[in-house]
């Protein structure tokens, strides 16, 4: 059974992936019998590129996911260069972390409640400095060129480079090299990038090219945050395929197909960005400038990534406060009163996408747990490992743009009567939970002491013994805390949820992200309060059980 | 508590990459200890891990590993019955210091449950700490961890015991009196011992025969 694990992952990943991208393909070329197309043809294409603003939607996405990306990941480098190793930064590192685990449309919705003119931040400068009694009419939210869009973007994919940085900082040596080019008289910042940088990114480029493509094809983020007119292209496929006329999926599949393209050149664009970099680099590098004098993009770096991270936290703030809120005028920086009733109100609506919130999550974390630590066993038994073809598996669905391989899946799935039932739900989140649960576990199993199965086995334990008794209770924290993210990821998924679901299985996120156009803030608040709250209460959970557990083993601590 | 048994070692090759890092025969007695120096990368730890039957697969390996009569060389590592001592006591540490013994007996599943919490206890004042069962491994001192240790292999009832480097970590005061300790409980056993070390101090102790390995 277990040497079939790493097999039943693969699977789990390749399946809704291939089948997915075929059955997107066929349809974009108009066959597709189910929906009554027979002929071979560009007619779907003809008629995408017909769309009014077609090109406008490409050039927003694309814009807004190499911009996305090229700010993330320059905060991160900066405030990598500049502060590693510091207190401050160990600082930040708590501050940033549980970032990662809220949902793309919960940060969205946060920073929404901050930024908007009629926001937190603006009720707290007026009418004192601004002199606005009514909210200004700014576009600030919904902007045409995608601005605060990115920064949506930007807040959510900032604490996921910083986390993967930093799990790749001990491979990368960086303590060592960034002393000795201290030693050679170079600027705190100027001696990472020249020393320490060229070793991590190649360990975080794929982690890079997951946030291109996530950027290039989002679809909640773009709901709360992005224009209408044209809106970015993902966002017109959405609609196209969930139009009744079914004919209309015929031109979301090549869309997809576009989308597809789309991810691609912006991948393409940026390896040409890298080579231009690594030149840039080795000319600086090579010059002999020292580049000491970095204060000031020191401060800046530190400052960025702080606000970066006190604009979420305190939107998700702000949002909480609006679900008690009672009378709530502009332009009063807080509630003149405080209720239960939105709370009251929604409790019927919340509580049934509540469950299914629940059960999914707990569902696809499960299997995913099982198959990752099957995988990671069967590993350490046969000293076999998948290498480098393993890790780019892991991140395909991660790469692949969302939209290019679910439309397939959802017709794949209806063409063969699979349907939209909670186990074809459970299996697309598992496309995504499965990847962050190895990311996450696969670390602390392989760098677990393997002389404790040698002790077992020469006290007599058996394989099993040693995998139930010792290693798999030693490993239990890394084991919930990647339970805790998977159950997170699962949590946060929108578009594999409307689409696969077909609306029949309402979750927190599917709920908040169709209310955001409704613009009632009170309601929102409580849907996008639980789907904080649901991953947050899965890594207390991980932290407390082992705590619990070996609450008297002081080397479990660690 | 343990049958009378002796380790030969026939013909034993063992090569990485096409290079013999070592070639031995030879026979340890019941009771007596065969030291093996050398410098790091000579294979003697690799030999302990053949004998215990964890070689990784990229060593070739050559010859037969006899206990007693019975051939062990092809048997998995959780029956053949050879105690291993590392330069750490590798307590588990999520188990109490009872828990950890209890593990070892294993192999004695059949008894019942009281008996081999005597065991246990009996283990524990044999290593001078009868009433350590509920402790947490991690409150204990070195000396204190070095001897459960010593007692969890000898209660999983092993018919030879490997040495590898135990005494290495423990400083110098603390060294001889553990290496007697366990010297003193091998030979009480008869067990045949094997021990691999760098320190010319542990290899006059064990007073039998020494094997000096090239690099």
């Amino acid at each position: 059974m277990l040497r079939l694990a790493p097999l039943i992952a693969i699977a789990v990943l390749i399946l809704p992936i291939s089948s997915g991208v075929l059955a997107t393909l066929l349809p974009a070329f108009g066959w597709f019998p189910a929906l009554g197309g027979t002929t071979v043809s560009a007619e779907p294409f003809r008629e995408l590129f017909r769309e009014p603003g077609i090109w406008q939607s490409v050039w927003l996405s694309l814009k807004t996911g190499l911009l996305t990306t090229m700010i993330s990941l320059g905060l991160v480098v900066a405030f990598f260069a500049a502060w590693s190793g510091t207190r401050l930064f160990e600082r930040m590192r708590h501050l940033v972390s549980p970032l990662l685990a809220i949902p793309h449309a919960a940060a969205a919705f946060g920073l929404a409640f901050m930024i908007a003119p009629s926001g937190f931040l603006m009720r707290l400068v007026s009418p004192e400095l601004t002199g606005f009694v009514t909210p200004p009419d700014w576009q600030i939210l919904m902007d045409p060129g995608g601005l605060s869009m990115s920064a949506g973007l930007i807040v959510k994919e900032v604490p996921f480079l910083f986390l993967v940085t930093l799990a790749a900082m001990p491979q990368a040596r960086a303590g060592d090299f960034h002393r000795v080019a201290s030693g050679l008289g170079y600027g705190r910042m100027a001696g990472f990038v020249f020393t320490v940088w060229p070793q991590l990114y190649p360990q975080i480029r794929l982690a890079v090219f997951a946030v291109i493509a996530y950027a290039t094809s989002v679809v909640d983020v773009a709901l709360i945050l992005g224009p209408t007119s044209p809106a970015p292209l993902a966002v017109r496929l959405v609609g196209w395929m969930g139009d009744p006329d079914l004919a209309m999926r015929f031109k979301a599949s090549a869309g997809a197909i576009l989308q597809l393209g789309l991810t691609v050149s912006a991948l393409l664009i940026w390896i040409v960005l890298e080579k231009a970099g690594s030149a840039l680099l080795q000319v600086c590098s090579l010059s002999g400038i020292r580049y000491l004098r970095d204060g000031a993009l020191r401060w800046f770096s530190g400052g960025a990534m702080a606000l970066a991270a006190v604009l979420v936290l305190a939107g998700l703030a702000v949002l909480a406060i609006w679900s008690f809120a009672g009378y709530w005028a502009w332009p009063d920086a807080v509630p003149r009163s405080f209720t239960l009733k939105t709370w009251m109100r929604s409790l019927d609506a919340v509580s049934g996408p509540l469950w299914i919130t629940l059960l999914l999550g707990l569902a696809a974390m499960v299997i995913a747990i099982v198959i990752v630590i099957a995988s990671l066993e069967n590993e350490a038994r046969t000293g076999r490992t998948g290498g480098s073809r393993s890790l780019w598996l892991l991140y395909l669905p991660l790469i692949m743009p969302q939209p290019a391989f679910l439309f397939g899946l959802k017709m794949f799935f209806l063409a063969f009567g699979v349907g939209t039932g909670f186990a074809a739900l459970v299996s697309v989140h598992l496309v995504f939970v499965l990847p962050y649960v190895f990311l996450s576990l696969a670390d602390p199993w392989r760098a677990w002491d393997s002389r404790y199965a040698q002790v077992s086995a020469t006290l007599g334990g058996t394989r099993n013994d040693t995998f139930w008794k010792i290693r798999l209770p030693m490993l239990a924290g890394p084991v919930l805390v990647a339970a805790a993210i998977g159950f997170a990821v699962s949590v946060g998924q929108y578009l594999p949820t409307v689409l696969i679901g077909a609306g029949r299985w309402p979750t927190l996120t599917t709920e908040a992200v169709a209310l955001a156009s409704g613009g009632d803030r009170r309601v929102i608040g409580v849907y996008a309060f639980l789907q904080m709250f649901l991953p947050f209460a899965g890594f207390a959970i991980a932290a407390l059980v082992p705590a619990a557990m070996f609450a008297n083993r002081r080397a479990m601590r660690a | 508590m343990t049958q009378a048994a002796s380790l030969r070692l026939e013909k034993v090759r063992l090569g990485l990459d096409g290079r013999t890092l070592l070639d031995l025969d030879c026979t340890v007695a019941p009771g007596e200890i065969l030291t093996l120096m050398g410098p790091s990368g000579s294979g003697k730890s690799s030999l302990l891990a053949f004998v215990a039957g964890f070689l990784p697969p990229a060593f070739e390996a050559y010859g037969h590993v006899w206990l007693n009569g019975d051939e062990i060389t092809a048997l998995p590592a959780e029956r053949r019955r050879v105690g291993l001592m590392f330069q750490d006591p590798l307590l588990f540490p999520h188990m109490s210091v009872g828990a950890n013994l209890a593990f070892a007996l294993s192999r004695e599943a059949a008894k019942p449950k009281p008996e081999r919490a005597r065991l246990v206890e009996e283990a524990l004042a044999e290593a001078g700490l009868a009433g350590f069962s509920d402790r947490d491994p991690a409150t204990l001192s070195g000396g204190q961890q070095s001897r459960v240790a010593l007692m969890r292999v000898l209660l999983a009832r092993p018919r030879a015991l490997l040495l590898d480097e135990p005494f290495s970590r423990l400083d110098r005061e603390l060294r001889s009196q553990m290496r007697e300790f366990v010297f003193a409980e091998a030979r009480k056993h008869d067990l045949p011992v094997l021990l691999v070390t760098h320190d010319h101090e542990d290899a006059e102790a064990a007073g039998g025969t020494v094997i000096e390995l090239e690099g």
